[in-house]
């Protein structure tokens, strides 16, 4: 056959494809992080605020929820870049993907804020606590052990929609697949791999948290 | 360059091609909504069998699907399936991705949904002299709608997003038109920022009618 134009998958490939693995996680517990951190802040607000706060909080997190992450991604990065400061395509889509897990964050965190009863916290005032001290003491804990299952769940859909961030030439796992696939031309293999990864990550984690949700059912 | 000047006329002017791609998308939506919505009631019934073999099947199918990003499996259909000799078309790919994803997700729904209906409720009603069907459509089946109703509506909606993956497989619903007409005019923002506001438009409206609608059909039920 000759000289070919593509050549196989072979061993050399390894740090590449660890560097997307690499890549992908990095990005995902960045999201996670800010995203969780953000989103106990908003849904904190959000359980305590009036109609008027809320509204607007709401209308800003809808937008979020109702436009695909694909055109947001792709939006955000032109834009930044057409006014001149264009960013690293990671800080790019830490920023969206984290903004992103907020939206969905602050909704988990606000219903775990309300189902925390309110004569607990009366109680605790009662006791002599502060407000602060109800918030740091009985809401956050008892509140956020509540729907750690939720969280989970937005965590895990964090790390799929992380693919989403190749769009604007962050070189994480599904792009460096790509790439490799124009080269070698095994699309399947390449592929198979790649779903196997994901799934030995999120399959495990998805099973524990129907673990914890079963337990705190009974 | 500091400031960016916007440029409207493209944008207005493509406007029909824009409406065409924005009814691909619920084109696609919907029709996978329908076919997942099959798919997934068989898969629930499979899970919920006693035979192991269908059991294994519908698990693998559910746990596949729910357990790798929605991107992998268009790949998957438009790349991946390459190997076997079939080559699908975007749209296909697209539509197949999302019923496989739909169909995962619902029969989770569907199951639960079903099983949080107490068995004492079947036995009570066949104690009342109910045939099989009567007890299924009188009792168990209205009440497992209105658990699964909100589930579902959220499932079409997260269709109608990830459907704009269409555009990384050359597909040409909202996305994917949005990025053929930029790239001819080279005024991206403003086309992406239009594509914006019509996929809030649609999801937006989509829930509005879930919601009017939920509110007609569960009258006076305690939810």
């Amino acid at each position: 056959m000759g000289m070919s134009l593509f050549t196989p998958l072979s061993w050399n490939d390894s740090g590449f494809i660890l560097t997307g693995i690499l890549n992908t996680i990095y990005i995902s517990v960045v999201a996670i992080v800010i995203g969780t951190i953000l989103g106990l802040i908003v849904g904190f607000i959000r359980s305590e605020s009036n109609k008027l706060i809320n509204i607007i909080l709401g209308s800003f997190l809808d937008i979020l929820r109702s436009v695909p992450l694909i055109i947001q991604l792709i939006l955000f990065s032109t834009y930044i870049g057409a006014m001149g400061h264009p960013l690293d395509p990671f800080v790019a889509g830490s920023i969206i993907l984290s903004l992103y897990t907020m939206a969905f964050m602050s909704e988990v965190f606000r219903s775990g804020f309300q189902s925390v009863p309110n004569s607990m916290q009366i109680a605790a005032r009662s006791l002599g606590m502060t407000y602060w001290q109800t918030v740091r003491y009985i809401r956050i804990p008892i509140g956020m052990r509540a729907v750690f299952p939720s969280w989970l769940g937005v965590a895990l859909s964090v790390i799929k929609d992380s693919a989403l961030v190749s769009v604007i030439g962050y070189m994480e796992l599904l792009r460096t697949s790509e790439q490799l696939i124009s080269r070698t031309q095994q699309p399947l293999t390449i592929l198979l791999g790649v779903g196997l990864f994901y799934f030995m990550i999120s399959y495990p984690l998805s099973l524990y948290g129907k673990h914890v949700e079963r337990k705190m059912s009974i | 360059m500091d400031s960016y000047e916007f440029h409207w006329n493209v944008v207005i002017d493509a406007m029909p091609q824009l409406l065409q791609g924005a009814f691909t998308t619920l084109h696609v939506s919907v029709l996978s909504m329908l076919v997942g919505i099959i798919i997934a009631v068989l898969l629930a019934l499979a899970k919920m069998s006693n035979s192991k073999i269908f059991n294994i099947i519908a698990g693998i199918w559910i746990e596949i699907s729910r357990n790798t990003p929605a991107l992998f499996q268009i790949y998957m259909a438009y790349f991946g399936l390459g190997a076997f000799g079939i080559h699908l078309s975007p749209y296909l790919a697209v539509f197949s991705a999302l019923v496989f994803v739909n169909a995962g997700y619902l029969a989770e729904t569907f199951r639960g949904g079903f099983q949080s209906i107490p068995k004492t409720q079947y036995s009570a009603s066949k104690s009342l002299g109910m045939t099989n069907f009567q007890v299924y459509r009188y009792v168990i089946l209205p009440q497992m709608f209105r658990k699964i109703y909100h589930p579902m509506t959220n499932q079409f909606v997260w269709s109608i997003l990830m459907s704009s993956l269409g555009i990384l497989v050359g597909m040409n619903e909202l996305s994917g038109e949005t990025q053929r007409l930029q790239s001819i005019s080279f005024r991206t923002i403003e086309f992406f920022m239009v594509a914006a506001v019509m996929y809030f438009i649609i999801t937006k409206f989509v829930l509005i009618s879930a919601n009017l609608i939920s509110k007609r059909i569960f009258k006076g039920d305690v939810l």
